[in-house]
Formats: C-alpha cells, sequence, structure tokens
C-alpha cells in the first residue's frame, strides 16, 4: 500500500512539472523559441501574486486571477517587441536573449523581494487532505493536478478547435506561407506568449502557495520543466502531462528509497527515456 | 475597365543579378495572363514582388488603383491577392478543410462562420470536398496542387496567382485542373499563371508575357507570341 501511495503523489506532483512545463512546450511547438527565462518567469508571476495577495489581502486565486491578464500583457510585449526581433533561422539569437532575460529577472528579483525565501499563504488549504480508497492525498496536490489537466484541455481546445488554433498551427507548420495567407506570424507568436505567461501565473500559483520560493529557484524549475517536455515529446501537450508524471513519479519512488535520492531519480528517469525513446514518448507525426 | 494590377517600372537585384529589369505590367480586371520564360528569367520572383514577399529596388506596384509597394504580404492577402506555389506548401499538420478555413478567416479577415460554407463549396469546385478531413501532410502530388489552388481561392481573391501548377501532373491530371482554373476564370477572377506546360497555359489565357532575363520581352496574344521570331528563338531555342 505504502508504494501505490508514493505512485499517487508521484503522479500528483507530475501535475506541478506539467504546469511548470505546459507553458515551454507551448511555445517551442509554435515557434521553436526555447524559453530560458522560462523558471524566472514562473517565479516573477509567483512575486506578483504574492504582492495582490499581502497589498490587497486578496485570496490567492482571485489574485492569480487579476496577474493573468498582466502576465498576458507581459508575455505579448516581450514578444512583440523583442523576441520576434531575434526569431529566425538562427536559433542562437533568442537564446541568448532569453538568458539574458533570465539573469535580468533573477537580479531584478534579488533587488527588489531579497533573497528571503517567500510562501503565498492559503490558510487551513495547506494541510487539508482527503481520503481516497485507503490512501489520503492533499488536496493542494489534486487542485494541482486537476488544473493542469484542465490547463491542458483547455489549450487543446484553443488549437483544434478555434480560428486562432489553426493560425497557431499553421504559423507552426510555415511562417512564410501563413504570411501569405493573411495571418500576421508576429501577430500570432505574441498571442502565443501571451497565452504560455496565462499559464506560468497558474504555474507560479500552485508553485507558491505549496512550497518556499526565492529569486533564484528559477532555472530549477526551467529543468523539470525541459525533462517534462522533452519526455513527452516535443509539441504534444498530453505527452508533457505524461512526462511530468514520470518525473513526479521518479522522484518520489526515489525519495522513498532514500530522501536524497529525490531530484536524482527524477532526473536518472529522464536519461532513461531518452536512451529509450530519444524522440520522446508521444512525438509530433510530422517534422 | 478597371485595373487590377499595375507594375510600374519595378526592378529587382539579388547582389550584381538584375532578375527583375524595369518591368510596366497592366493587368485589366478579368483578365488570365500567361507568364512563360526559360528558368530563371525572374518569373516566381515577379509573383514574390506582387505578394510582397520581397520588396522592389525601384519602381512601384499597384493593386486596384492603391500603391502597395510598401505593403506587407499579409496586408496584399487582405486585399485580394492570393497565390499557389510552384511546389506545394501546404500547412500540413491541419487538414485540408482546416487549410482553407485557416487562409479564408485570415485571408478575409472574416469570422469562421461567415466563409465555412464557401470554403466548402472551393472544395467542392477543387475537387476536394471527400478528402476534407485528411491530414494535408499526407496528400498526393495532385491533390497537394489542387489544396494549394483551393486555398488561394479560399483567402478571397481578386486575384489569383498560379505558380507552375501544371507541371509534374499526368495529362489526364492536368486536364482536370485546367477545367478547374477555366470555371474560376469564367466567373471572373484575374489570373496570372506562370507555366511551363505551353498547352495547358495557352488554353486558357488571353494574354501571355515573355520574360528573359528580368525583362518582359514580349506581351500580346498568345498566338502572335508563339509566332514571333524573337521569342521562338530564346524561349524555345528554335532557329525562326
Amino acid at each position: 500500500m505504502i508504494w501505490v501511495d508514493t505512485v499517487v503523489q508521484g503522479v500528483l506532483l507530475g501535475g506541478l512539472y506539467a504546469l511548470f512545463a505546459a507553458g515551454l512546450s507551448l511555445v517551442f511547438g509554435i515557434m521553436r523559441l526555447v524559453n530560458l527565462a522560462h523558471g524566472d518567469m514562473i517565479v516573477a508571476a509567483a512575486f506578483l501574486i504574492l504582492l495582490l495577495v499581502q497589498g490587497l489581502g486578496l485570496n490567492p486565486f482571485l489574485a492569480a486571477l487579476l496577474a493573468a491578464p498582466a502576465m498576458f500583457a507581459f508575455g505579448w510585449l516581450l514578444q512583440r517587441f523583442i523576441l520576434n526581433r531575434v526569431l529566425g533561422k538562427d536559433i542562437l539569437p533568442p537564446l541568448l536573449v532569453t538568458f539574458g532575460l533570465s539573469v535580468a529577472l533573477q537580479n531584478g528579483m534579488l533587488e527588489a523581494f531579497s533573497a528571503d525565501s517567500r510562501r503565498i499563504p492559503i490558510g487551513p488549504l495547506e494541510s487539508a487532505s482527503v481520503s481516497l480508497g485507503g490512501i489520503t492525498v492533499g488536496v493542494m496536490p489534486l487542485l494541482t493536478f486537476g488544473s493542469a489537466v484542465a490547463v491542458i484541455v483547455v489549450l487543446n481546445q484553443i488549437f483544434y478547435r478555434t480560428a486562432l488554433g489553426r493560425a497557431f498551427r499553421a504559423t507552426s507548420d510555415d511562417p512564410v506561407t501563413a504570411s501569405l495567407m493573411g495571418i500576421n506570424p508576429r501577430g500570432i507568436f505574441a498571442m502565443a506568449t501571451g497565452l504560455a505567461m496565462v499559464v506560468v501565473t497558474i504555474a507560479a500559483l500552485y508553485l507558491g502557495m505549496r512550497s518556499n520560493f526565492d529569486p533564484s529557484i528559477g532555472p530549477a524549475r526551467l529543468i523539470y520543466a525541459f525533462e517534462a517536455v522533452i519526455i513527452g515529446g516535443l509539441g504534444s501537450l498530453w505527452g508533457t502531462l505524461a512526462g511530468g508524471i514520470i518525473i513526479g513519479v521518479a522522484q518520489t519512488l526515489g525519495a522513498a528509497i532514500n530522501p536524497e535520492w529525490q531530484i536524482l531519480a527524477g532526473h536518472i528517469a529522464f536519461l532513461v527515456v531518452l536512451v529509450i525513446r530519444p524522440r520522446g514518448l508521444f512525438p509530433r507525426a510530422l517534422d | 475597365m478597371t485595373t487590377v494590377l499595375d507594375l510600374i517600372d519595378v526592378s529587382k537585384s539579388f547582389g550584381a543579378l538584375k532578375v527583375t529589369d524595369g518591368v510596366s505590367l497592366t493587368v485589366p480586371k478579368g483578365q488570365a495572363l500567361g507568364i512563360i520564360g526559360p528558368n530563371g528569367a525572374g518569373k516566381s520572383t515577379l509573383f514574390n514582388l506582387i505578394t510582397g514577399n520581397i520588396s522592389p529596388d525601384q519602381g512601384r506596384i499597384m493593386l486596384l488603383g492603391q500603391d502597395v509597394t510598401r505593403l506587407p504580404a499579409m496586408k496584399r492577402v487582405r486585399m485580394g491577392v492570393g497565390r499557389s506555389f510552384q511546389i506545394p506548401q501546404p500547412f500540413e499538420g491541419l487538414t485540408v478543410l482546416e487549410n482553407l478555413l485557416a487562409a479564408a478567416v485570415y485571408g478575409r479577415g472574416a469570422p469562421e462562420a461567415a466563409v465555412a460554407d464557401d470554403c466548402i463549396a472551393i472544395l467542392r469546385d477543387t475537387e476536394m470536398l471527400a478528402k476534407a478531413n485528411t491530414l494535408a501532410g499526407s496528400l498526393s502530388l495532385l491533390d497537394r496542387k489542387r489544396l494549394e489552388l483551393a486555398r488561394a481561392m479560399a483567402t478571397g481573391p481578386e486575384l489569383l496567382l498560379l505558380d507552375e501548377i501544371a507541371g509534374g501532373l499526368t495529362e489526364g491530371e492536368c486536364r482536370a485542373l485546367i477545367d478547374t482554373i477555366r470555371g474560376l476564370h469564367a466567373k471572373g477572377v484575374t489570373i496570372i499563371w506562370i507555366e511551363h506546360v505551353l498547352h495547358a497555359l495557352t488554353s486558357v489565357v488571353e494574354r501571355l508575357l515573355v520574360l528573359d532575363f528580368g525583362r518582359v520581352i514580349g506581351i500580346g496574344a498568345p498566338d502572335d507570341i508563339m509566332a514571333s521570331k524573337d521569342v521562338r528563338e530564346i524561349y524555345l531555342g528554335m532557329e525562326a
């Protein structure tokens, strides 16, 4: 029973990693842009939510609802005025720009919020739990996992059921041809990054409520997000969820054997998947 | 008679190579114009200049009486320039219908509900209706060419640019495609068609332009052009 419990906790933890990764997966899938500042943006969004919670006395979920449009605008502007300028055949410039952004964000947050460890206060919800057939699971991990699934369902609906989603996929296929169909690739990219920042806000909400955070933890979240995206197969959102779950389960199993092995076990699982399926579990059929 | 396209002394160089050399051209509404010329004559470049993929070094491009020389490609699509590519470039991850919907919604700036019926009609006209839900990436060459045409139509063009759409097709496939293009022409769509398959071209167009080294070396009725000495020498490589 202890093993079943461990696996369930791991699956739920995977939901958090999938949330970290969904925005990254979205942006990479549409414009082949690897955002090295993704983790720092999650931390920045967590600070924004914390400010709203402390400054206005808001419920964290309500604060995230307010932070989301602001983060959308941030992502839209960032893409429109900075990242669009460096996107091209060469993949190095966007990497360098987002790396620089990562350094700037970390130091900016250090300056503004100090290196102190913070947490978004949620009161009794933090330790609330429910019993599911003999296994006790925390309400927070359950909410996180549910949100991850919801985010992926909504993103897939946008992708496959709306005109905007078709434009996302068309532009991802071929930006030049898309522009000859009246689609503005730069506008589409800006929408995509804006949308990714909304997902980042949701990830930040759960990151901030479930664990302590400080300005320096972004890059470590980025690693988990990367691993989840790559395990799942580039461009597949459900694959990203599966990737998150694999890392989560590996971590909790590792921790059950020896607490020191938690982080390492996740990375080992990632390497094993890479050896067996170099293109990930659910690679896109095309490209 | 209204003019759809006006090129005024348009030139474009890539490095030292002059690929478009002082081309002037007026295309009245409803006309089907054919463009022929040897490989490297600058035919596709001319299309790229008209669609706005590249901008000219000098000269002006007028579309429906409006100067579009500095207007980006996606805005010209909205004004009514539809294009099919020489090498079909469908959005492979989208179904055939989705390809058309994407082109129609963004190319016309209209909501999906307003264009869906028209997209279905275009699929029927281009004999692609049965494959509406097939992924474009899995289509045969003929179907890819049909999709190129259908997608260009979906943008709601006043001016349709066809780039070697008959190339590589069998005789029967070619005839089917010609019928489709004739049908579009009959509906009043202005067409400019680059083609090496001459009999296909001359069975549709009423005017023929010959391009060589970026220059217009002949323009007029197809029969006259094909009979002219210069054209036979330069284009067909024959002693007249």
